[in-house]
């Protein structure tokens, strides 16, 4: 089958072949359900059709080798660690922190731009969308089980990325622990424990995993954003640029939403500019709270509730706004 | 064309749907003192395009370390300029960043001043003790910037009380600072016994000072330190105060 697909595709055509094979056992009514719903009627929503797609789409990108990127995260934590390892606690832990919270969001995000762009222009140079799209699958069952199984790759690299980051962390804090302990061993008790609090409150807290969680609800409204540009763009190349542009412009988009309503002295001109900015790219800036979770600001979860709901509603309508232009697309 | 008018048309309304939150985000953001990074011109000549780029992609905080770590080898290399530049721009970036504001004000206060003090190369030491107090100077502007934007925070309080007391001689202001700094909620439980103690060399306050010491030698033994006891018996000594109110000795 794999040859009929795609004579050179190899393992990848492989596991389209299998993805194509998979489908059609999903789309078969299964006996219970003909039992229930007479012969073979087909369902207009089939979870086990999605499934089939994002499991595929997730194992397509795990060979791809994107994994690779924990490797070169844990070697930035590592040789960071070994350099902050001069400064004072409070010093390595904030940088430790913030290069492994930059590290991880544009990690989180290259992965989310790069892997979606690549999706629906590679099935199409490949021919593979032909076979599944043939079957008896809705194109937005299709699209959903793109993107799930981009967010499942993105749920893992982030699940391996914090566990990297907060073990280093941990460690790092036990070892300052260790020494402080040491140094203050003829200290008075109530001193020494001051210090530790010093200490622990400076590493690990709480507000920590609410910034990883925004970074990842960030790098999912960038995956749902680049699979609707997908949807029209002609390659990836395209895409993969269009992306970058949103990404720069969506960090300023507060800049330009604050000026287009407060600042009334601009001419129309640039007050049209400003609106366009603010109406249609996301704002990125929300979601970047990292900055104040590692100088310690206490964040109420109200808040991170509320931040990652505004990045749900933009998953949701980004993700519609995709499976609108590709029911229309001509393939 | 139809479906392309369809979709400007989605993407705006979805625009105007979200407006109202995204406001409301950044309100709240606001009150939680989030967001008081102010971008300008003078960043941009400071950073270098490439940083600044960085800091509008997210990276702000990456670039603030950035500029701290270079502010430290400059401090190594003993080159105060560079120094006193990379700090501005590490603030600039991270404002909420209280080690920034404290490394800097520790450098410029404590070492480019006592550097300028004595500085070989300036024979006049006129010149001299200027050059150190236009850098006592700038250790205040940055503890006093660096408190407008963490308000609520004691550490910076603290750290400007110990400037005005190590460093101009102040001790009415470095008692006003460390009691502000006592006020704050998490401040440690030395800044009000540090108050009383700079209000004791206050001339024109020893009344002040003594209630506030005795109030705190009243509180039990905790407090009770030998600086503690050593103030309020000069202060006894210095008000008269009648030997069956005094302390024990």
């Amino acid at each position: 089958m794999s040859s009929t697909l795609n004579p050179d595709a190899g393992a990848s055509g492989v596991g389209k072949a299998a993805e194509v094979h998979r489908l059609g056992e999903a789309s078969r009514p299964i006996a219970g359900d003909e039992k229930a719903a007479g012969s073979s009627k087909h369902r207009v929503f089939s979870f086990r059709r999605v499934a089939a797609i994002c499991t595929n789409t997730l194992t397509e990108l795990a060979r791809m080798k994107v994994f690779y990127v924990l490797l070169l995260f844990a070697l930035i934590l590592i040789g960071g660690s070994v350099f902050l390892a001069r400064f004072s606690f409070q010093q390595e832990f904030q940088i430790l922190k913030d290069i492994s919270l930059g590290t991880m969001s544009i990690f989180s995000s290259l992965l989310a731009i790069v892997a979606t762009a690549r999706l629906i222009p590679q099935d199409l140079e490949d021919r593979t969308i032909y076979s599944i799209l043939a079957k008896p699958v809705p194109r937005f069952e299709y699209l959903l089980g793109r993107l799930g199984g981009t967010l499942l790759l993105l749920g893992i690299t982030m699940l391996a990325m914090t566990a990297l980051f907060l073990v280093m962390l941990y460690t790092r804090e036990q070892a300052v622990l260790h020494e402080t302990a040491r140094q203050m061993s003829a200290a008075p008790a109530d001193q020494v424990a001051q210090t530790m609090q010093t200490i622990r409150a400076a590493a690990l807290n709480v507000n920590l995993i609410s910034g990883i969680v925004l970074i990842f609800v960030k790098a999912c409204l960038l995956t749902s954003l680049t699979l609707f540009v997908s949807t029209f763009a002609s390659t990836n190349i395209f895409t993969v640029v269009v992306m970058v542009f949103i990404y720069f412009i969506g960090h300023l988009q507060g800049i330009a939403r604050e000026y287009w309503l407060h600042q009334h002295g601009a001419g129309w001109a640039t007050r049209l500019f400003l609106a366009v900015v603010a109406l249609v790219f996301p704002d990125l800036q929300a979601f970047n709270i990292v900055d104040e979770v590692v100088v310690g600001t206490a964040i109420p979860m109200l808040l991170v509730l509320k931040t990652a709901g505004l990045g749900l509603f933009y998953i949701v309508v980004y993700t519609a706004l995709a499976v609108v232009v590709f029911s229309g697309k001509e393939l | 064309m139809k479906r392309f008018v369809l979709i400007v048309v989605a993407v705006v309304g979805f625009g105007l749907i979200r407006l109202p939150l995204e406001q409301h985000l950044v309100s709240a953001q606001r009150r939680l003192q989030f967001a008081e990074f102010r971008p300008d011109l003078g960043l941009r000549e400071q950073l270098g395009q490439l940083a600044f780029i960085a800091a509008f992609s997210g990276f702000r905080a990456i670039v603030a370390d950035a500029a701290f770590i270079q502010a430290h080898v400059a401090w190594e290399r003993t080159e105060w300029g560079r120094v006193l530049l990379l700090f501005r721009q590490a603030t600039t970036l991270q404002p909420r960043a209280l080690l920034f504001w404290d490394m800097a004000a520790w450098h410029m206060g404590w070492n480019a001043s006592v550097a300028a003090l004595n500085d070989r190369a300036e024979p006049r030491k006129a010149l001299r003790v200027k050059a150190q107090r236009e850098y006592f100077a700038l250790a205040r502007d940055f503890l006093e910037r660096g408190i407008q934007f963490n308000p609520e925070r004691p550490q910076l309080y603290e750290s400007l009380a110990r400037l005005y007391k190590e460093k101009y001689n102040d001790h009415a202001r470095a008692a006003e600072f460390f009691a502000k700094a006592a006020a704050l909620p998490g401040a440690p439980s030395y800044e009000k016994r540090f108050a009383a103690y700079e209000l004791s060399y206050c001339e024109g306050r020893e009344q002040e000072a003594y209630e506030a010491l005795r109030h705190l030698y009243d509180m039990g033994e905790r407090e009770r330190l030998p600086t503690l006891i050593k103030r309020l018996k000069f202060l006894e000594e210095t008000l008269n105060i009648p030997p069956d109110e005094r302390i024990p000795d």
